[in-house]
């Protein structure tokens, strides 16, 4: 899959027409771009070259910067940590806030608060992400003053609880990317769950209706809702551009819309990689968590 | 058709209508500037106010919906012959091209598109053309399984394997007997589509990385709006409205129109 996404990226930044040889300075003559064609090895064949970064990348060499000369991987670094608290406690948050919301939705089938849940979740999806952050921004920052709206840290402070108040705005607005399909996914497969002869045997059996939901309906019902967790992933590390952007979080979606703007070519092709990596270890984990909490589908 | 896919497609009617005719009946130009009148509030002028360049808020949505509601429209188009031509072929070859095509589709789903967004437009620089072809580029995959399914869903019944037998064309076989038997469901993924592109088409506008300014899109707007949510926040508010509006909108009438086609799935 990381090879998948790296060759794709790799080919399609330099085969396209306009690629980084276009992209030198007009101020150079025609022999010194030459040279620096040559420096740069585009004079050789892109499959050839491909390999080569390939091979560098496996040992954490990703190149340099176009723009600042430093090499990607350091650049990639630095931003990594940012954005991963982000998009990890969007995904906390989701998960922590969509299961309960769904069951009981699923528990509530019908009534009024199901009706309210549901229209609520179909406006969270059609809610553009860097919107509501705006909005958030404007409740919360600009007319009540209770949280910052820009940064990681205040200009003077840098405690954990700062961080932690710098943290809520963006990561709730990055939530809402795959809170609303978590809910929807909790709630029909819970209520699939519930018409189980199982469940029924469990409620006649005297179990208290807490007991049967806990141990026998949620345990069957989450087994989809966490391959749906999975195949979200993606969206989320895509969503984190817009919300960094919105929040001036110092993250790798800022770093890539930076790169994007100065058409840094390595720097965006090796930040492209790398988020397909986390993403292929986001489902790797899942994987492995399915494994737990299924028994039935345990390998080997 | 549920009562809120109807109420979704009125008003999907209603904001065409206005994208359509609005420029007509509100005849200031929205890239006319009036820095003396920056920033204004509600005025009977400028019923929504104006920007930080005194430009008419109202006229700049009604422009502004025409060229989001073209790029959706467009992008799903685009979308939409991708994963057709891409699930017709996968699943009626067979064999080793069906892998392939699909493995391909698989990776393209687990690909985060945002950040290939951002690749391409590296690339290739900004524009509606470059947009559209993006956003269908990297939106197709739904509708390509879609079409996979319904195909290989479609092959072997009776009345394809008499024209089959006929010596129908396998081109002419796909057109006119396999996916005509796709297009309910086709519809529904055209009509979620269109609310996909336009929620990219306006982040990426937001970012300054999809429609280009003089030229107003909802997404653009809000670029700008941000820098004044301090002083003028009611500027932010429209665009963000608009955009849910419709998205909201487009998502409901999908919905709507899979339960009206797929009576499986009524309850």
């Amino acid at each position: 899959m990381v090879v998948f996404a790296s060759a794709l990226t790799f080919f399609f930044v330099n085969l396209a027409p306009g690629g980084p040889a276009s992209v030198m300075r007009f101020d150079v003559s025609a022999e010194q771009r030459e040279a620096l064609i040559h420096r740069m090895g585009l004079d050789r064949p892109v499959p050839e070259r491909y390999v080569e970064w390939l091979a560098a990348a496996v040992r954490g060499d990703l190149g340099s910067s176009l723009l600042t000369d430093e090499p990607v991987a350091q650049r990639i670094g630095e931003r990594l940590p940012n954005t991963l608290a982000l998009a990890g406690s969007a995904l906390l948050l989701s998960v922590g806030a969509g299961i309960p919301i769904g069951v009981v939705q699923a528990l509530r089938r019908g009534r009024a608060v199901d009706h309210v849940l549901s229209l609520l979740s179909a406006v969270g999806l059609a809610v553009p992400v860097f919107w509501l952050g705006i909005v958030l921004i404007l409740v919360f920052a600009v007319s009540l003053h209770v949280l910052p709206s820009a940064g990681v840290t205040g200009v003077a402070s840098d405690s954990l609880g700062d961080r932690l108040a710098h943290l809520v705005l963006p990561a709730v607005a990055l939530a809402t990317t795959i809170l609303p399909t978590i809910v929807r996914f909790v709630r029909s497969s819970t209520i699939e769950v519930l018409d189980e002869d199982y469940i029924r045997t469990a409620t006649s059996k005297g179990l208290s209706p807490r007991t049967v939901i806990t141990r026998h309906a949620l345990r069957n019902a989450l087994i989809p809702v966490v391959s749906a967790i999975g195949a979200l992933v993606p969206r989320l590390l895509g969503g984190t551009v817009v919300t960094e952007a919105v929040f001036g979080w110092p993250g790798m979606g800022r770093l890539a819309l930076e790169a994007a703007q100065g058409r840094d070519y390595p720097l965006v092709t090796g930040l492209t990689v790398v988020v397909a990596a986390i993403a292929v270890a986001a489902s790797l984990a899942v994987d492995l968590a399915y494994t737990r909490i299924d028994p039935r589908i345990r390998l080997t | 058709m549920s009562r809120l896919g109807v109420a979704a497609l009125a008003i999907l009617v209603a904001v065409g209508a206005l994208a359509l005719a609005g420029p007509f009946l509100w005849t200031i130009p929205p890239e006319a500037t009036d820095p003396a009148h920056g920033l204004a509030g509600l005025s009977a002028a400028h019923p929504l106010g104006t920007d930080e360049l005194g430009r008419d808020v109202l006229s700049r949505l009604l422009h502004g919906s025409r060229v989001t509601l073209l790029v959706g429209v467009a992008a799903m188009l685009a979308a939409l012959i991708i994963g057709v031509v891409v699930g017709a072929i996968a699943g009626y070859s067979g064999g080793w091209l069906d892998a392939v095509l699909m493995r391909f589709t698989d990776a393209m789903l687990a690909v985060p598109a945002f950040f290939f967004i951002l690749v391409v437009i590296t690339v290739s620089g900004t524009g509606l053309a470059t947009l559209v072809l993006v956003i269908g580029g990297l939106s197709w995959m739904p509708v390509a399984r879609v079409v996979y399914g319904e195909t290989l869903r479609w092959k072997t019944a009776e009345f394809v394997i008499a024209a089959t037998s006929l010596g129908v064309p396998a081109r002419r076989l796909l057109a006119s007997h396999i996916l005509p038997q796709a297009i309910p469901s086709l519809v529904v993924s055209a009509t979620l589509g269109v609310a996909f592109a336009i929620l990219t088409e306006s982040a990426l506008s937001y970012l300054g990385l999809g429609v280009q300014p003089p030229i107003p899109s909802w997404g653009n707007m809000l670029q700008r709006a941000q820098q004044y949510v301090f002083t003028a926040p009611a500027l932010a508010i429209y665009p963000g409205l608009a955009i849910t509006v419709v998205v909201l909108a487009f998502n409901f009438l999908g919905d709507g129109l899979r339960d009206a086609l797929d009576p499986r799935r009524r309850r």
